[in-house]
């Protein structure tokens, strides 16, 4: 049976790794390589690495961690963070990375889905949508959460798998950094109506909160970072728990 | 040396990565010249059937891997090179397939499950002496694909359920496929990979 996934996310900036609790407060926590390794030892289903490099002259560093990082760990990774066209597809994929999301310049330029769908397959293009609720709907943002589109992130998603993205990484901005669990309202939405894997971003907190995500809102994974990081919870013992309530995850 | 096929699809240096890990000697190769050179190959794939094929002719390869096979020298095929080795796929009608084995590939059914199938899933072994020589029943690889085998053949040597039992792994002598992602699926998967590098004489350090 497919599992359900477990996967951290490391913030990369200027080559080193940050987390940033509800995208502000950046704390320097070490080095990606590292900390892939570690979180590909301890059970890690995949990996997310955001670039969020701000000068265009030092988003190159990324390339080289990606390259550090594919010779490292052997569980798939995704790389995203100021992707805007195919060619940052072709670079990265080329570094090692599995799987590239894109965020802002797809909903600015949505062929871009398109274009690197076709020429990488599906499986490669992760579609990350950061929304927000809005009059009892869901509402789309873009550049790191700071500008609203008025695009639901329901007619979104699956726009973005009829493009053909193969997988929707989605995050909460009203949950992000909270702790208080993901939105399951927002996340069971989407789940339920795109056709592709749904991996659920932003508010978890405690074991309960992965539980529910994959059974009340049907995520297919669900990442987490600050929670990791800082060993709040360790990926063997998250894992053990959902067993333990017949959740299928790879032990 | 094992010779990673490369034939301008996919992400070879992942293979080559784990490859490095075990440290077993391997190299990307480019021409059906190298063959003789290595003790076994692989032929890794990622993207659509029609398209591999066309580039594994225009890479004058097709003829070689076939010619590999038949001389029963050990080659692995990995996710959409596991299809390759087949005769169709419907990913890419009136497109013919290596054809080394009978059958071809269909795509899932929609058993309200996702297409294409992503993520991990547990292996039911039933060929243990191939690259599953130190993999049980039960442990987790890597998948992503679209498309399931149909074959009449006696190949099988693992299956998966994603809604129902498919064959995602076939051995016939020295020749070894496998739709999910040895390189990507962890130290069971390059136990994988040092099973098979084991059966090309390839020494690993570790």
């Amino acid at each position: 049976m497919l599992a359900k996934r477990i996967i951290p996310c490391l913030d990369v900036k200027d080559g080193r790794v940050v987390k940033g609790v509800s995208f502000v407060n950046l704390i320097d926590a070490g080095d990606p390589v590292a900390c892939a390794k570690a979180y590909y030892e301890s059970g890690a289903d995949e990996l997310v690495l955001l670039d969020i490099t701000a000068s265009h002259e030092n988003r190159k560093t990324i390339i080289e961690v990606v390259k550090g990082v594919a010779r490292e760990i052997f569980i798939p990774f995704t790389v995203g963070g100021g992707i805007n066209e195919v060619d940052d597809f072709t670079a990265l994929l080329r570094a090692g990375a599995d799987k590239v999301s894109v965020n802002s310049a797809a909903i600015k330029n949505p062929r871009l889905i398109n274009d690197a769908a076709y020429k990488f397959g599906n499986q490669c293009v992760v579609c990350a949508i950061d929304a927000k609720r809005k009059d009892g709907g869901f509402e789309v943002y873009i550049n790191g959460g700071r500008i609203p589109t008025g695009i639901d992130a329901v007619a979104w998603a699956c726009e973005a798998a009829k493009r053909g993205a193969g997988e929707i990484l989605l995050t909460s901005m009203d949950c992000d950094g909270q702790k208080n669990g993901y939105d399951l309202l927002l996340t069971k939405s989407i789940a339920d109506n795109v056709g592709i894997p749904v991996i659920a971003s932003g508010g978890a907190g405690s074991l309960t909160h992965f539980k529910d995500v994959f059974e009340k809102a049907n995520a297919d994974a669900a990442l987490a970072a600050s929670l990791f990081h800082f060993k709040e919870l360790e990926i063997s013992d998250l894992k053990k728990y959902l067993k333990n309530n017949n959740i299928a995850v790879r032990i | 040396m094992i010779g990673i096929i490369d034939y301008g699809a996919g992400n070879l240096q992942s293979v080559k990565n784990a490859f490095d890990k075990i440290g077993v000697q391997c190299e990307i190769i480019t021409n059906a010249e190298s063959f003789e050179h290595c003790s076994g190959l692989i032929l890794p794939g990622v993207g659509s059937f029609g398209e591999a094929m066309i580039q594994l002719n225009k890479h004058e390869l097709v003829e070689p891997i076939v010619s590999y096979c038949n001389n029963n020298k050990p080659l692995l095929g990995i996710c959409l090179g596991l299809q390759l080795l087949f005769e169709y796929s419907e990913e890419s009608p009136n497109v013919k397939g290596l054809s080394i084995f009978n059958g071809g590939f269909k795509r899932l059914p929609d058993f309200g499950l996702k297409i294409p199938q992503i993520g991990w899933n547990d292996l039911k072994i039933l060929k243990k002496d191939g690259i599953f020589e130190n993999t049980s029943t039960g442990d987790y690889a890597y998948f992503v694909h679209s498309y399931y085998l149909d074959t009449a053949e006696d190949i099988i040597a693992a299956t998966v359920n994603y809604g129902v039992e498919i064959t995602i792994a076939v051995e016939r002598q020295n020749i070894s496929a496998c739709q999910f992602h040895p390189e990507k699926s962890g130290e069971i998967g390059l136990r994988m990979l040092q099973a098979f590098a084991k059966r090309c004489g390839e020494e690993c350090s570790c």
